[in-house]
């Protein structure tokens, strides 16, 4: 007996399935779930007002990071400072009470486990192939990378998910995105997704889930993947994925929460069914050439506005749309863009090197490779270097990474958001520019006023040396 | 949820394309452990300009936001939700909107009606002066000109909405369904969502 060819997304769809209803909607089973302090408070307190439990405590995980500065956080004496924001205060506190309260595994504050819940989720071994992943956070698309089904939801989500652990969903469209040829040297997975979400636009994957498809993706790591993936909601698709391999199984196998003995053998054995199959047909294709693609900055305030590091500012009148020619005059007036000016030309006076997208040891790698042996230009006022997790930052600092970020006059931090969004201490000055390895360009993100170009680390780290965007590949390779 | 069945009244003409939640409430905003008291911070950014249209007294507790492509992308923050709610808004009007903003709309008894370009545009016009009807049951939007568009909506979340029914409640009520499919995937799928524990 034939089965008809499925793609990867239908598959790990079917396999969890609870129920299907007339109406077209299914109810689908939650296998992780990851809570931070900001989109939990009011589901727990909701759950809290109608005698409603966590049905099951053991596929949950809350870490604090969106809130937490990312200063030290234990004094000498190893107690807590206080954090100076009472309401961030409040809703952290909130989480370290709720996550107990309601049986569910707390990470804290200064737990070396602890970092932003996209880096804790794949380190841990809890975020894996073939599973449905959550949290109320629209990065969560990140464990795609994994080759999960992984989705930002809201708040009232969230609840459904911890009193049932199932959400109500329509089944997405499905959408290839298949990249041919390979990168060039100098061009990395930060650069192709940044190119990617410039060729489809902000909402071109919207009602879609997106599978990443090529020798490009087989030949990444899984660190670059996550990195991908974690950018698919920029490209309005709610999850993206890219089939797991052996890459995958040795990146997962051993962590913490991983299965093993048995159940691992029995895990690779299901998840090596996990790849579209020959025949499939996707919803929405679209094919990019590898070879054309640089290292790329955005100049606007949408991540679609993208442009290669060799190109220059574009003019609204560029634009066929003219609802996209408004949004860019708009973009341009906010960031305090001419057209026509050279990107290599944009001066910066902040660095960020972090966020969900890019904290890794492998990002902080590629920056410190840059950085090794130079110094931050003068008029960059501020530099900061976010490691995703306790974890990476004792790894970082075991290869000496943070000897070189700070010898090149960055800071060096404790793990958690930071500057990706305005939520803690750590933001971009209103009317400064700052070169950012995070994911949104979007006005007031980092900080009310602040002006935002994504880049990769190594762009980050590049800028950091010359005080201006400039081509990675001009001072190394 | 407050059921909703009919929305009418002014409707505030913002038409702008890609609107991003951390422009529908900023971050800074997201610092609460309750729903409340969001409106203050909603569109904050485009309320510095004294010209805005959301605190233009024409448009005061109008019901009813008409807004352009891709509304409520980026952030899966609820409280772009709450923030509408608290400025009374219960109906959003657009070509498109994000899947995830449109999901946390509905949960929260917000209407979203997506309707093509050019009477969404109508609709922009119509707004600069008279009020726009929508009506859930029959799901049609009305001007008080001769305009009559029909929407399309999924049948669950219209009856959820029509109703003002809680979903948690409902899946709940389902308790033998989802324990049967735990059954079922302690023995195949274990790996994924049989008891999960940490090594030692």
């Amino acid at each position: 007996m034939t089965s008809k060819p499925c793609t990867l997304y239908e598959k790990i769809w079917d396999a969890h399935v609870v129920e299907r209803r007339n109406d077209g909607s299914c109810l689908i089973y939650i296998d992780r779930h990851l809570v931070h302090e900001v989109t939990s408070p009011q589901a727990f307190e909701a759950l809290r007002l109608a005698g409603r439990k966590v049905r099951r405590p053991d596929l949950t995980i809350a870490v604090p990071d969106h809130n937490l500065p990312t200063t030290a956080r234990r004094d000498a004496a190893g107690k807590r400072i206080p954090i100076g924001d009472v309401e961030s205060a409040q809703q952290l506190a909130a989480l370290e009470t709720n996550a107990p309260e309601f049986g569910i595994r707390y990470i804290g504050d200064s737990d070396a486990e602890q970092g932003i819940v996209h880096v804790v989720g794949p380190e841990q071994g809890f975020s894996l192939p073939g599973t449905t992943i959550v949290c109320g956070d629209s990065h969560t698309a990140c464990h795609g990378g994994l080759g999960a089904l992984a989705f930002g939801i809201g708040t009232s989500e969230v609840e459904h998910v911890l009193a049932t652990q199932t959400l109500i969903l329509k089944q997405s469209k499905t959408m290839e995105v298949r990249v041919e040829g390979g990168l060039r040297p100098g061009v990395t997975a930060k650069d192709l997704i940044l190119h990617i979400i410039g060729v489809i636009g902000t909402a071109g994957g919207t009602g879609h889930v997106i599978e990443y498809r090529g020798k490009v993706f087989e030949e990444m790591s899984v660190e670059g993947r996550l990195t991908v993936c974690n950018m698919s909601i920029e490209g309005g698709a709610r999850a993206g994925l890219v089939a797991p391999d052996e890459t995958t199984f040795a990146y997962v196998q051993g962590r913490p929460y991983a299965p093993k003995g048995a159940e691992w053998d029995k895990a690779v054995a299901w998840w090596r069914t996990l790849h579209t199959d020959p025949g499939a047909s996707f919803d929405k294709s679209v094919v990019i050439n590898a070879a054309e693609i640089e290292p790329t900055v955005t100049w606007g305030t949408s991540p679609e506005d993208t442009v290669a590091i060799g190109g220059v500012v574009p003019s609204p009148d560029s634009f066929a749309d003219p609802n996209k020619q408004k949004a860019a005059q708009a973009s341009l007036d906010y960031m305090g863009l001419e057209p026509g000016t050279p990107m290599t030309e944009v001066e910066i006076q902040n660095v960020f090197i972090g966020s969900c997208t890019n904290s890794r040891i492998e990002d902080l790698r590629a920056a410190a490779a840059v950085l090794r042996g130079r110094h931050k230009a003068e008029n960059v006022k501020w530099a900061i270097v976010v490691p995703g997790s306790g974890l990476v930052k004792r790894q970082a600092e075991a290869e000496g990474l943070d000897k070189v970020f700070i010898e090149a006059g960055l800071e060096w931090r404790e793990p958690g958001c930071s500057a990706c969004l305005g939520m803690n201490p750590d933001k971009v000055p209103a009317g400064e520019r700052s070169a950012s390895t995070s994911n949104r360009n979007f006005m007031g993100r980092q900080g009310p006023g602040s002006r935002t170009h994504l880049v990769s680390p190594a762009m980050a780290a590049a800028a950091a040396v010359t005080g201006r965007l400039t081509d990675v590949r001009e001072l190394v390779g | 949820m407050t059921p909703i069945r009919h929305v009418a009244g002014k409707a505030i003409p913002f038409g702008a394309k890609n609107v991003d939640t951390d422009i529908i409430i900023p971050a800074h905003w997201l610092k609460t452990i309750t729903r409340e008291g969001m409106g203050r911070g909603a569109f904050e950014v485009l309320r510095k300009d004294p010209d805005n249209l959301f605190d233009n007294p024409e448009y005061k507790g109008a019901p009813i936001l008409i807004a352009g492509d891709n509304f409520g992308c980026g952030s899966s923050r609820e409280h772009a939700a709450w923030a509408l709610l608290d400025l009374g808004i219960t109906c959003v009007i657009a070509p498109s909107f994000s899947d995830i903003f449109a999901s946390n709309a509905f949960k929260n008894g917000i209407l979203t009606v997506v309707l093509p370009q050019d009477q969404v545009d109508r609709l922009l016009e119509v707004a600069q002066t008279d009020p726009v009807d929508i009506d859930l049951e029959s799901q049609t939007v009305t001007t008080p000109f001769q305009d009559r568009f029909p929407f399309e909506i999924d049948p669950f979340r219209k009856h959820c909405l029509l109703e003002g029914l809680d979903e948690v409640g409902l899946t709940l009520a389902e308790n033998d369904v989802i324990s049967a499919y735990e059954r079922r995937a302690a023995g195949e799928l274990s790996f994924l969502s049989g008891k999960v524990e940490r090594a030692a």
